[in-house]
């Protein structure tokens, strides 16, 4: 298998070219034609010497991987299909929105979560994206430099994929990368307490957390991962960091009318809020086939917006792009794609 | 949870002798530790090699008052740890966290507990604690070889343990996949609890099947190998 380039950081190009014989200058310029100019091959890099071109080219390949598909919905929202893997595809949505355009990548084939309100989770988890494939899904479209934000938001548990999640925000952020603010990314995540406070340590970018319930039996049943790192916890971690001036945290709260909209619901998340500097994203619920959860009208939620207000927590509601191409919020899946592989159940 | 769990860094571990393994089937194991803490059945423990390398959770597969605390695991050849902890031997020192986790069974409600593979571990936690018999223990796996402490739940269980297999055929096996045995089941009883864990194919499946058959998803509990 060749090395593959693109998704690579400076470091590891540095320790590569050294593997190779060739000066360790050349990691850096190597990286410059990754991630700052539009090229696509190992030959378009011209300030590199033939000789080395050639041989960077015999022991790898660029690694850019184009999409398959594309939908567009109604409201200019764009699904992209990516192959990922032998059988395996990954879906972004590209959502553009005045003068911005948002983009939403996927970390994992599935997800293991088993959420029981996404899309995504019904179709089990098939691997991991490497910081390559998650970068390629924004180097890839043709809306690529016109991207505004990136929300790590698509399908998997980004901090389930903790390394080449920080990889790729590494290449995002850096100097020698794309250079982005990591005010223009958020990275969203169910709360695996460990992983959380590794990305708290090593990244400036914005923090989501997907909420959903603010009572702990409630919440178990809705995501599994309650089990084993309550909200509790993942609020006593975020309590422990400065948010609100450089670093946002948000919380993303779907809301399934008449199940966790009730003013005990408003009450308690005031209180288990207390003293966290956040915002609270509702999300109206996109019924998914065979849910048992009941779906959300525009009036449920707002009226949960006012309570929450009244409470004095800054919430918002987040339009629902993409609906229509199965591109919105949970709705990410790539289930009828996946060649069922030998199971023991 | 099994194997193939997520790595998680950050996890206070403890330097903790094994003091037994025993190979289940092939590349099948199961660890014995000496038990130090309280713990409820259901509950995990991260266990790592050392402490650089990051640590794996694990349910507990042994009961609460055993004086082992054991672990059960498949070796993925793929993976980071289990290649390593399937070549260690008594006397090794392995990293051990505290248990923590709320898989716990609600002993105040009838329940089915299911599993697929290496996910029997907290149900054995929870025969070998006390706690009250499920209705059934479905247990799903290829071989015969795949039901784990399988004569203890003959022993235990003998009308309410059900191997379903996929790759061989015996006396008293459901030949096949035990989502089909689910679907096929005609008395379920719907308002009890149903205990799920294994890999997040299966729980997601079985959760389905169980929606379309009636049950609220409140009574479905999962423990996934996250």
């Amino acid at each position: 298998m060749p090395e593959i380039l693109y998704g690579k950081t400076l470091d590891e190009l540095k320790e590569w070219v050294k593997e190779l014989g060739m000066p360790g200058f050349t990691a850096g310029q190597i990286a410059d034609w990754l991630y700052k100019k539009d090229i696509h091959s190992i030959d378009e890099m011209s300030n590199l010497s033939k000789k080395n071109r050639e041989l960077l080219a015999s022991k790898a390949s660029f690694g850019l991987i184009p999409y398959t598909t594309v939908q567009e919905s109604t409201d200019g929202t764009k699904k992209y299909l990516f192959p990922a893997g032998n059988h395996k595809f990954i879906e972004a949505a590209m959502i553009p929105d005045k003068d911005r355009k948002t983009l939403c990548v996927s970390t994992q084939v599935g997800c293991k979560m088993g959420c029981l309100f996404c899309m995504t989770g019904k179709q089990g988890f098939q691997g991991n994206l490497s910081a390559g494939e998650i970068l390629n899904q924004m180097r890839s479209i043709p809306e690529g430099p016109e991207i505004s934000n990136i929300v790590y938001m698509g399908m998997g548990e980004p901090l389930d994929n903790l390394e080449a999640v920080m990889k790729s925000l590494e290449i995002l952020t850096a100097d020698w990368g794309y250079g982005w603010s990591p005010k223009r990314i958020t990275v969203s995540t169910i709360g695996i307490v460990p992983a959380m406070k590794q990305f708290l340590e090593k990244s400036d970018a914005h923090l989501a957390v997907s909420l959903h319930s603010p009572f702990d039996e409630e919440r178990k049943k809705l995501m599994p991962v309650q089990q084993v790192y309550p909200l509790k916890e993942v609020l006593s971690e975020i309590r422990s960091w400065d948010f609100g001036r450089q670093r946002r945290v948000s919380f993303e709260y779907i809301v399934f009318s008449g199940l966790n909209d009730t003013p005990a619901h408003v009450k308690e998340l005031a209180r288990v809020l207390d003293g966290i500097r956040c915002r609270i994203n509702l999300i109206r619920f996109h019924a998914i086939p065979d849910t048992p959860l009941p779906s959300s009208n525009d009036q449920s939620v707002l009226n949960m917006k006012e309570a929450l207000n009244k409470k004095n927590i800054l919430t918002t509601i987040r339009k629902s792009r993409g609906e229509d191409i199965y591109a919105a919020c949970g709705l990410l899946s790539t289930k009828e794609l996946v060649k069922r592989e030998n199971s023991d159940f | 949870m099994g194997t193939g769990i997520r790595a998680i860094k950050n996890l206070r571990l403890f330097p903790t002798p094994l003091v037994w393994k025993q190979e289940l089937a092939p590349e099948v194991y199961v660890l014995g530790f000496k038990r130090e803490e309280d713990f409820l059945p259901g509950q995990v423990v991260g266990i790592s090699h050392s402490l650089e390398l990051e640590p794996r959770l694990y349910s507990i597969a042994s009961g609460n008052k055993d004086e082992s605390l054991e672990i059960l695991f498949n070796v993925n050849p793929e993976g980071a740890l289990t290649p390593i902890l399937g070549n260690q031997n008594p006397g090794n020192i392995l990293q051990l966290s505290k248990p923590f986790g709320s898989f716990t069974l609600n002993e105040n409600r009838a329940s089915y507990w299911i599993a697929a593979g290496t996910g029997i571990a907290p149900f054995r936690s929870y025969l070998r604690s006390g706690l009250p018999a499920p209705i059934e223990l479905i247990h799903g796996g290829r071989q015969l070889q795949s039901f784990y402490f399988q004569d203890e739940f003959l022993q235990k269980l003998p009308s309410g343990y059900v191997r379903c297999c996929t790759q061989e055929k015996g006396e008293n096996l459901y030949e096949g996949r035990l989502t089909n045995y689910l679907r096929e089941h005609t008395a379920l009883q719907l308002d009890a609890n149903f205990y799920l864990c294994g890999s997040a194919e299966m729980v997601v499946e079985v959760r389905d099947i169980l929606l379309a058959k009636g049950v609220s998803y409140q009574q479905i509990i999962a423990e996934i190998y996250f």
